[in-house]
């Protein structure tokens, strides 16, 4: 017997189980890349103001960290929902961990994006 | 296929815990990073925070859930994609398992050997 995890409504379910997969690999590489490159190559000692504002002196760490910022979240807010959908029944709660949910996933990508985009070194 | 209570539904539990755990802890982390809009005084005093030996421990719990959730993805997308993975699910599982302890206690050692040393005066 073959088990069938691909949605069979196709549409939007096809689409997110798609994302979830081809963001994955990209996550794969960026956040394991990310924990590596700070918790195993410098460590948590290292990092301080400077540290960040010397990587953040070049695009290409700033474009990284929106990569990795905006695919994690997306990916692991649809990741939520599944779970919401899966546990919460009640249509009440399920809305408010919904609307939670959404909420909270946007103010912190906008709120990150703005954090990489803006940053101007203070001495 | 029997998957109550066998290998694949802890690996399916397992992803889902450590999933959760991640995207809280990425909320947290771009809390703190938002603190570099305010100049190195509270980044600096928050990070040092960070490298306190509690967090230490926290640290070492992240990498185990993003390890086991990034190995058990690759699992997940060959049964996915793989017309034979449904029938290796198990074998695939201890896969995972023995890569993440070949890659978790060299990191662990790395991540927690400062903070030994520190505590040993050293």
């Amino acid at each position: 017997m073959r088990l069938r995890t691909r949605p069979a409504s196709g549409g939007f379910e096809l689409y997110a189980w798609f994302f979830m997969r081809v963001s994955g690999i990209l996550l794969i590489l960026l956040a394991l890349g990310h924990f590596g490159y700070m918790h195993l190559l410098n460590g948590v000692e290292k990092i301080d103001y400077e540290f960040v504002a010397r990587q953040y002196r070049t695009p290409f760490w700033k474009t990284y960290d929106l990569l990795l910022l905006s695919l994690a979240l997306v990916h692991g807010a649809n990741g939520a929902r599944t779970l919401i959908d899966d546990y919460i029944h009640a249509r009440g709660w399920r809305a408010l961990f919904l609307a939670a949910l959404y909420t909270a996933s946007f103010f912190f990508l906008v709120v990150g994006a703005l954090v990489i985009v803006t940053f101007q070194r203070v001495r | 296929m029997v998957y109550r209570g066998s290998e694949g539904m802890w690996a399916w539990v397992a992803h889902r815990c450590a999933g959760v755990a991640v995207l809280l802890f990425v909320f947290v982390h771009v809390a703190d990073t938002a603190l570099i809009g305010w100049g190195p005084k509270y980044y600096n005093l928050f990070v040092k925070l960070y490298s306190g030996p509690a967090f230490r421990l926290f640290e070492i719990f992240l990498a185990a859930a993003l390890l086991f959730h990034a190995l058990n993805g690759v699992r997940i997308m060959i049964i996915d994609f793989w017309e034979g993975g449904t029938d290796i699910q198990k074998p695939l599982f201890y896969g995972v398992m023995a890569l993440f302890l070949v890659v978790f206690i060299p990191g662990a050692y790395i991540m927690l050997s400062p903070i030994v040393r520190s505590m040993l005066g050293g």
